[in-house]
């Protein structure tokens, strides 16, 4: 991963490389899903709500929370935090932390941000009615 | 008692007792937990039982199954 790619290029090239990585899903500053291989819609929106709760609950007894591995018999479910952004996965039991660490931070910061709305014509508008007024 | 006996008696129990260290070593390492990371690098880990793990676990499962 070179350049700065879609959300859905970047999940696919990292569930490549990382078979013990299984379901991930990119979350905006906005709580909205960027990009997941989830199979439906609805199940990306349960790992990004689930993600959020996981990360409200530990930022009470973790001040300045980067990231966290809640490790299960059934899996690992991993979050991580980067700036307004959150990247979370479920994996296969006992995985290698380290990796799978590095792989979701890697493929966050591929991910291309989402280009702001244009808002040239209310901004001109805004200007309009300021010097009107 | 022949000291080949004595041999395997010994033989036996220290299999006994290595074998035992690693199903521990095994059981302990598949204890359900949470490891919290803070951006200045430090971890902290939450064993089940722990009212912390005990928050995020449930969660965790959810989201597994």
């Amino acid at each position: 991963m070179l350049g700065r790619v879609d959300a859905t290029q970047a999940i696919a090239e990292m569930t490549e490389i990382s078979p013990q990585v299984r379901e991930v899903v990119v979350v905006g500053a906005d709580g909205a899903v960027i990009g997941s291989n989830a199979a439906t819609p609805e199940r990306a929106q349960t790992l990004a709500d689930g993600a959020g709760r996981l990360l409200a609950a530990a930022d009470r007894d973790q001040p300045e929370l980067a990231q966290l591995e809640a490790s299960t018999t059934a899996g690992s479910v991993f979050v991580v935090r980067d700036g307004e952004r959150v990247i979370a996965a479920t994996t296969t039991p006992e995985p290698t932390v380290g990796l799978v660490f590095y792989d979701l931070k890697t493929c966050l910061r591929s991910i291309e941000a989402p280009k702001p709305k244009r808002r040239r014509r209310a901004a001109a508008g805004e200007e309009e009615a300021d010097a009107s007024a | 008692m022949p000291p080949r006996k004595v041999v395997t008696g010994v033989l036996l129990a220290a299999g006994s007792l290595a074998g035992s260290i690693l199903v521990r070593r095994r059981a302990a390492r598949r204890r359900e937990r949470v490891d919290l990371y803070a951006a200045d690098g430090s971890v902290r880990s939450f064993p089940e039982g722990t009212a912390t793990a005990d928050a995020l676990l449930p969660l965790a499962h959810e989201l597994l199954a």
